[in-house]
């Protein structure tokens, strides 16, 4: 994407951000609060007014959105409806629904949902599911779009520790195997230190850096921009982590 | 599959009954043509059996329009009668009667008309707020309550500036009424509702996907703005035949699609025909009961649907306590 800007009213929340999300690549965004991950994470999903320019290509050369196929989860806002687990995830392929679902869309859905270890929830309703559960139907749903470009804005917020690593694993194996192209919005910089291929970080609607995680996640970038003093350890992986010790006086993160 | 059991039911006990006592008997021989008696012909064929089917029709398309306001506002109270429509059509049938018809048109035609040049109206209002940058489902809602109160105004107004004997036809035409069925205004009603259904097909699962919110269905491809346009314009045809030959009629466009949603669920292949039947069912049992809460008498249909349909509904809300909104 090349300059992308996003307003609301006359208060900017984005400005001319440029980045790229490669093929069978996971990158991961991260930022405090308001600083723009979501607005920038609608923008490539084409649900948000912005300026600059969005842009989708293969090796071929560029590709008009309409031939992408974009899966996107969006911050979890609860969904209470009659809906039920399998209806929610066939809307995943709305594209290719008829009056009458065929065999081929059902079987695609219990695959996805047998996936992520949520098989037994198929025919419960939208309403009566937790949070974690929530997220993962919908992170089903995606996934039940066979998309090139996965967008998943905090998957990860409602889950408990063994479905965070293991929704993670998921995203970063499909993105290897079918060539996704995946942007992750976290707040966890541990879970985006383990799992990301790049970082970038956004700061009051601006991109900080961007980089392999070791490069990204450094003590100076965490003082600047989250405004926490922090130990960072590399470990034999090349793969940081992040102990925050404590917030930096006179500082607010937005 | 109950469901249309139960519905035909009501109807064949609706044409059953009457005020002019017939027996059971007689009413059968003349539905099938073989009655040879010209009382109980002209009975049966030309006021039992259009009332019966108006009921079916007329409830059906109440249930259909409310089940499509409720999805596309994303509100359990949306209905055309809570949010303005029907007030909208019923303005628009007052303005005729007082003011008179149009020299090209007799008042017959020019209420029906009236009724629902001003349901589009309405819809077209509500289309135009949600028009506006960053409106939400919610702010729609509002706009449909402020033209609720707006048209309950006018409608006031008209019926103080009324001679007696046009607010006589007014209030009666308020209160709701099945008796001046005939096998014209049936297929009417009967093709709107009919002609809605290929356009609605179209869009069964992009209407089901806005049940997830406005965000979601736009992630999934869905195009809002244009959804919702396409199903007000559906929502206002229904509201303006139905009213236009029946008067308003509340509470069903709110409760038929509760119960379907209850029964149903709310994947749309299967809530909207379920909503338009639930109406048609409640209609019908309120005709019924107009008729037999004191024999003999004719109670207007738009008093009985809330008598007959609240306890009906509870019972089932109370039988169904899962959390849907
Ligand atoms: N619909 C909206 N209207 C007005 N301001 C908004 C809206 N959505 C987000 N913002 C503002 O834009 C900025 C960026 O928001 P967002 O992209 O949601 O941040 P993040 O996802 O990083 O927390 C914030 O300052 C937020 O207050
Ligand atoms: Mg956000």
């Amino acid at each position: 994407m090349q300059d992308v800007g996003v307003r609301y009213g006359a208060v900017p929340a984005l400005a001319a951000i440029s980045l790229i999300a490669l093929a069978s690549e996971v990158l991961v965004l991260v930022g405090p609060n308001g600083s723009g991950k979501s607005s920038l994470v609608r923008s490539v999903a084409g649900i948000q007014r912005h300026d600059g320019q969005v842009g989708f290509a293969d090796p071929q050369g560029p590709r008009p959105r309409s031939s992408v196929r974009i899966g996107y989860v969006p911050q979890d806002i609860g969904s209470r409806t009659a809906l039920t687990v399998t209806e929610t995830v066939l809307l995943g392929r709305i594209g290719q629904l008829g009056l009458r679902v065929s065999d081929a869309d059902l079987d695609a859905v219990k695959a996805v949902l047998a996936s992520l270890d949520v098989l037994h929830l198929a025919a419960r309703h939208l309403g009566e599911l937790s949070g974690g559960q929530r997220q993962l139907v919908f992170l089903a749903q995606a996934l039940a779009a066979e998309p090139d470009v996965l967008l998943l804005d905090e998957p990860t917020s409602a889950l408990d520790v063994r479905h965070q690593l293991e929704v993670l694993e998921i995203v970063r194996s499909i993105t290897a195997e079918r060539g996704l192209a995946t942007v992750v919005v976290l707040h966890d910089l541990n879970a985006a230190a383990r799992f990301a291929d790049r970082i970038a970080v956004l700061d009051g609607g601006r991109l900080y850096g961007t980089g392999a995680p070791a490069a990204t996640l450094t003590a100076a970038m965490l003082g600047d921009v989250f405004g926490i003093e922090a130990h960072v350890a590399v470990h034999g992986d090349g793969r940081p982590s992040v102990t925050p010790l404590r917030a930096i006086r006179g500082r607010t993160a937005a | 599959m109950v469901g249309l059991v139960v519905t035909a039911l009501s109807f064949v006990v609706d044409v059953a009954t009457g005020p002019a006592m017939l027996p059971l008997r007689s009413v059968a021989l003349s539905v099938v043509g073989l009655s040879g008696d010209a009382t109980v012909d002209a009975i049966v064929w030309a006021i039992r059996l259009p009332v019966a089917l108006m009921a079916l029709a007329v409830g059906a398309a109440l249930g259909l329009s409310g089940a499509l306001m409720q999805t596309i506002l994303n509100n359990p109270l949306a209905s055309s009668y809570t949010l303005g429509i029907s007030a909208g059509a019923g303005f628009g049938a007052a303005l005729v009667i007082v003011a008179g018809p149009p020299l090209w048109l007799t008042e017959g035609q020019a209420i029906p008309l009236a009724a629902m040049a001003f349901a589009g109206v309405a819809c077209a209002i509500v289309h135009l707020v949600g028009r506006l940058r960053g409106a939400t489902p919610e702010m729609l809602v509002l706009a449909g309550i402020a033209l609720l109160f707006l048209f309950q105004a006018l409608l006031s107004l008209l019926q103080f500036l009324a001679s007696q004997e046009a607010l006589q036809q007014i209030v009666f035409w308020l209160f709701g009424s099945l008796q001046k069925a005939t096998w014209t205004k049936i297929s009417v009603v009967g093709a709107v509702v009919a002609g809605c259904t290929p356009f609605l097909v179209r869009d069964l699962w992009r209407l089901t996907a806005l049940k997830l919110g406005d965000e979601r269905a736009r992630g999934l491809g869905v195009e809002v703005g244009g959804l919702r346009l396409r199903a007000l314009v559906l929502i206002s045809v229904l509201t303006g035949a139905a009213v236009a030959f029946v008067g308003t009629i509340g509470f069903i466009g709110l409760v038929a699609p509760h119960i379907a949603r209850i029964l149903l669920g709310e994947d749309q292949r299967i809530f909207l025909p379920g909503a338009a039947l639930a109406g048609a069912l409640l209609l019908s049992m309120a005709s019924v009961a107009s008729k037999t809460i004191i024999p003999g008498t004719l109670f207007p249909i738009g008093i009985v649907t809330a008598l007959v349909g609240v306890p009906f509904f509870v019972w089932l809300v109370l039988g169904n306590r899962r959390a849907y909104w």
